[in-house]
């Protein structure tokens, strides 16, 4: 806790309204004054320099990201040293100065990341919604003109089946492989390795894995060899091969093992920490009682970790609802199996219409709203 | 884990046994691409990649020298050559329709349309002889089946990187990745000091609009972004991306760092203050190296992150040779190159083979990361 909320003072733990103002204002003139300090530094060297140094550009971006980085040191260093200035914290008025220039510094230490979330990530959400309501290029209103089109679209219509049935399948199988895998590699030595192995398809693009599964899925026609493996286990058995992402409605769940393939190492991982967290007694009592691993694992271990695999599922499910390099590559929303993303991507792009592309977006953004409340809730509980 | 497991034996091989499958099941797919990327390109085409150790076997059509070059021998017209024309491999069997490429067993002789008889060795030898001088025109069709033994190459990555631009949108994906990495660290830290050390009226309604935040999706700010670049005049820049990444890596970044300096001790700060540190200070020198290993949790979410996006690429870079990353790369081969596997696995492999190093490499920090962000008490 700050010093300044043990003394009374203008800048106190609840000042007035006026204060708070007052602190804003200046905090806002010096962080002008620090980011112009700042930029105008950067923007000199970089004109000094781009004339010494070649044409490179890994060289130039070099250049941007070490004056970048220089900037924000400048602009946190500066905006300091004039608080300070401002309000010197020696001289006969030392504690108010203090006082004074503790209401205002928090502010300079937020000032760039509140600016920067504001403009890329507060101010679209109010601007979608603005959009929503306006024609292809946002520049005539058409009042519910997209959302009454949005009701009677075909294609919206399947993308939200789809999606729906990514919500309930990727979230669900993720979990379970996970847990079914936490459980099992902290019974074994080789445990940490099989959990590394398992963990690393997370680091590996939704387009990079769209391609090691599309490899999998390859169909050749039938009598000729099969190179996808899907395809020649299926004939090895005797099956014919299928060209399975064509696969109308079951093309969805070859699109999701993708997902799940590479969320169930993230699953693991926390399950795995969880399970580590039960109390030994809890297990040692049901041991006794002469319970079987199987009944230790259902009936002892998975009760007390719901919490953390409700977070496990909320985490998934966010990422299935925005869910779009996968099905982009893979098939771009053909034979039945669009996503609201990827819709809302082809309309931005190909159908080059913002206000409808806009709308679709808002829909995502409301499926995300409940769990996005559910949050807030959860972390105001921990913080107090 | 002192758990009665030990004292069974059978559970205990059902439990290897099955996380060996888990294990296979979640590393194969990547094992596929990877040794396909470095088979033969037409070995690769015919046959999978679990057979890249055993010799395969492939359907080649040759043709043979114009009948004009028949030379006499013994009273007969006679064409000689060698199917694989400078290659080697060994010949199971040759037809002369595409429909039976091995209609004919090695050493058999077939009658051609035109009166000859044609016959192949398993050297790959053929002779084609003809009782009376041949019309002269083109050289006969030859369908031969050839078994090849295993054939590896790094042909294909030289082909990817160089001709297929990859190097280059490697270098891009670089220039993109390392900024938008630093730069939001450096924002969130100070941000996050302040939400965790620091008293302000507002703090609380911050706090919980970044945890709010956190979870708005993408798509939310892809065009009010868009609409607003192009009236500023950033347009389709790494200036643009960059500060992107940063805007939508800020939430995660703050939310880390807040609750990792959250949990410093207090009373180092204190006695610090008490000494007449300021902020300022107490943040670099005291605050900054304690959070080392959630700055370093961050920047490995946010390289990885930042690396693999295509979204955000898309939308704010432009399509061409000087800004396309390795993702769009990636999808663009995958549009125009659907059917040549030895250009995809290998480019696959290129666009994931540093986030799978930096992943082994840091994974514990990853780890921590992860764990910071999600297990919550219950």
């Amino acid at each position: 806790m700050a010093i300044s909320s043990t003394e009374t003072g203008p800048s106190d733990g609840s000042p007035g309204l006026g204060a708070f103002f007052r602190n804003l204002v200046i905090a806002l003139g010096i962080m002008a004054a620090g980011i112009v300090f700042a930029v105008l530094c950067a923007v000199a060297v970089f004109s000094a320099l781009n004339t010494v140094l070649p044409d490179i550009k890994l060289v130039q971006a070099v250049l941007v990201m070490v004056l970048g980085v220089a900037a924000c040191f400048g602009y946190f260093w500066g905006s300091n040293r004039l608080l300070d200035m401002i309000y010197p914290p020696r001289g006969h008025r030392v504690a108010e100065n203090i006082n004074a220039a503790n209401g205002i510094r928090p502010w300079l230490f937020l000032g760039p990341a509140v600016i920067i979330l504001g403009i890329y990530l507060v101010y679209p959400v109010v601007n979608s919604i603005v959009l929503s309501f306006y024609g292809p290029s946002g520049e005539h209103w058409v009042g519910g003109a997209n959302y009454a089109w949005l009701a009677k679209d075909a294609a919206f219509r399947e993308s939200m089946r789809n999606n729906l049935l990514w919500l309930v399948v990727v979230p669900a199988a993720a979990t379970f492989f996970g847990l079914i895998a936490a459980a099992l590699t902290d019974r074994i030595s080789w445990g940490n390795v099989a959990k590394s192995l398992i963990f690393m398809p997370m680091a590996i693009s939704f387009v990079g894995a769209s391609v090691i599964w599309k490899f999998i899925y390859d169909y050749r026609a039938e009598g000729s060899e099969q190179i996808g493996i899907l395809n020649a286990v299926v004939t090895f058995f005797g099956g014919e091969p299928q060209a399975w992402i064509t696969l109308p409605f079951w093309n969805n769940f070859f699109l999701m093992v993708i997902l799940i393939w590479i969320q169930t190492g993230f699953a693991m991982v926390i399950l795995s920490a969880a399970l580590r967290g039960i109390p030994e007694e809890t297990i040692e009592a049901a041991v006794i009682d002469g319970a079987s691993p199987f009944q230790i694992f259902y009936k002892i271990k998975v009760p007390q970790i719901w919490g953390t695999i409700a977070v496990v599922w909320t985490t998934i499910t966010i990422l299935v609802l925005k869910v779009f390099d996968i099905v982009l590559a893979m098939t771009n929303g053909q034979w039945g199996s669009q996503v609201l993303a990827n819709y809302m991507f082809d309309w931005m792009f190909r159908g080059l219409d913002f206000g409808r592309a806009s709308t679709i977006a808002l829909v995502i953004m409301a499926m995300v709203t409940p769990i996005m409340i559910w949050n807030i809730r959860e972390a105001r509980k921990d913080m107090k | 884990m002192s758990t009665p497991v030990g004292s069974r034996p059978a559970l205990a091989w059902v439990v290897n046994i099955s996380v060996i499958l888990l294990v296979a099941l979640w590393t194969l797919p990547t094992l596929g691409i990877l040794v396909s990327s470095l088979r033969d390109k037409d070995q690769l085409a015919v046959s999978g990649w679990w057979t890249a150790l055993t010799s395969s076997e492939r359907n080649l059509v040759a043709r043979s020298a114009p009948p004009e070059e028949a030379r006499l021998q013994e009273g007969r017209y006679v064409l000689t050559g060698n199917v694989f024309e400078g290659n080697s491999g060994e010949v199971t069997g040759f037809g002369i329709s595409s429909r039976e490429p091995s209609a004919f067993a090695v050493g058999e002789n077939a009658e051609l349309r035109d009166g000859g008889m044609l016959t192949v060795d398993t050297d790959g030898d053929y002779t084609i002889a003809y009782s009376e001088k041949p019309e002269p025109g083109r050289g006969q069709r030859i369908f031969v089946s050839t078994v090849e033994p295993p054939k590896f190459t790094t042909e294909n990555y030289e082909n990817v990187l160089f001709s297929e631009g990859l190097g280059k949108s490697f270098i891009n994906t670089m220039t993109v990745t390392i900024p938008a990495t630093v730069i939001p660290i450096l924002i969130a830290a100070y941000a996050a000091y302040a939400l965790a050390w620091m008293e302000f009226p507002g703090r609380a309604l911050l706090l919980a609009a970044i945890v709010g935040l956190l979870v708005v999706p993408l798509q939310m700010s892809l065009i009010p972004l868009l609409r607003l670049y192009n009236t500023v005049g950033i347009g389709k820049s790494f200036i643009g991306i960059w500060l992107a990444h940063t805007g939508f890596g800020l939430p995660l970044a703050i939310y880390l760092l807040r609750n990792y300096m959250a949990g410093l001790p207090r009373e180092i700060i204190e006695s610090a203050r008490v000494d007449g540190a300021s902020d300022f200070e107490i943040f670099r020198k005291i605050i900054l190296p304690l959070s080392f290993p959630a700055l370093a949790s961050f920047a490995i979410f946010q390289f990885l992150w930042v690396w693999n996006d295509l979204l955000v690429a898309t939308v704010f870079l432009g399509n061409n040779e000087e800004q396309l990353v390795l993702t769009g790369r990636l999808r663009e081969l995958l549009g125009s190159r659907g059917g040549n596997w030895e250009i995809l696995t290998a480019s696959a492999f290129v666009a994931i083979v540093v986030p799978i190093l930096v992943f082994f490499a840091l994974q514990r920090y990853l780890v921590r990361g992860l764990l910071a962000g999600s297990v919550k008490g219950g």
